[in-house]
């Protein structure tokens, strides 16, 4: 009964004892690459949209256009072993926008190949995908069904 | 002046994305999911689409963009019927998820994991 308090006095005592070593990020520095790489990702997507309007498509399908080709992009980038290296530099400039989300469903299907195409590759796409979608469905399933019920009554 | 809005929504959007990376202890799938579920809430609110309208793809590339298309897709199918409501955010993303898993999927099979350069 006695253990587990102890233990986590010794988790508490060493969690302030390692936390004079990690170096402290430099916050100024990484706010301002992740701003300008995070701004610079979004208005090219709007140059982007700008064009694929231009050629006539509506403005719902050229948004969709954006997302498939930003997603198609941080992918293929993932695979050559690139997008680590910008994400190292741009720090949430990349994880926010939706190049973040297409490279987690990658890069742990990468790290866990050797396990196979089903279980490795397959199971492991959804390790951070997984609760994102889970939870941006679920909370956007259930407003529609609250929306539907004030509509109703 | 709609690429400045654009720069500065979807720019500060990554700020606040940083701050809490590196002030809390908070992962990066937990960040993703609080992007995406702000995303839904603030839409539910209709707070998001003056957002969306101000800075256009800057606020629709982020993640909380993501939530409000899943929002949006929710809220406009429950004026048509309950399996719309249900079926509506997924069909205002099928494509963007549907490309993602594909084209994901294809992808890990084709590369081949590697360190990255230190």
């Amino acid at each position: 009964m006695n253990k587990k308090p102890d233990k986590k006095d010794i988790a508490k005592a060493y969690g302030k004892y390692a936390k004079g070593f990690t170096p402290r990020p430099n916050y100024v520095g990484n706010c301002l690459k992740a701003f300008f790489t995070g701004g610079a990702i979004c208005m090219i997507a709007l140059w982007y949209q700008n064009t694929l309007q231009d050629t006539g498509l509506s403005e719902k399908d050229a948004g969709i256009f954006v997302t498939v080709t930003l997603v198609v992009i941080a992918q293929l980038l993932t695979g050559l072993g690139v997008f680590d290296v910008i994400a190292k530099f741009a720090g949430a400039g990349v994880i926010v926008p939706i190049t973040g989300f297409a490279n987690s469903m990658v890069a742990p299907a990468l790290e866990y190949k050797r396990e196979g195409p089903v279980l490795g590759v397959g199971a492991n796409m959804f390790k951070v995908a997984g609760p994102v979608l889970v939870c941006g469905i679920s909370s956007a399933t259930i407003v529609g069904i609250i929306y539907w019920i004030i509509y109703r009554f | 002046m709609e690429y400045l809005w654009a720069f500065i929504i979807g720019g500060a959007i990554c700020v606040i994305g940083q701050i809490l990376m590196d002030t809390t202890t908070l992962t990066a799938p937990r960040i993703l999911v609080i992007f995406v579920v702000s995303g839904v809430i603030l839409q539910a609110f209709n707070l998001y689409e003056p957002i969306v309208e101000l800075g256009g793809n800057g606020a629709t590339v982020p993640l909380p963009g993501f939530g409000y298309s899943l929002a949006k897709g929710a809220m406009e199918g429950a004026k048509e019927g309950f399996l719309e409501a249900v079926t509506g955010p997924l069909k205002a993303t099928a494509a963007g998820i549907g490309i993602a898993l594909t084209f994901g999927y294809v992808a890990a099979l084709v590369f081949n994991p590697k360190s990255p350069k230190r």
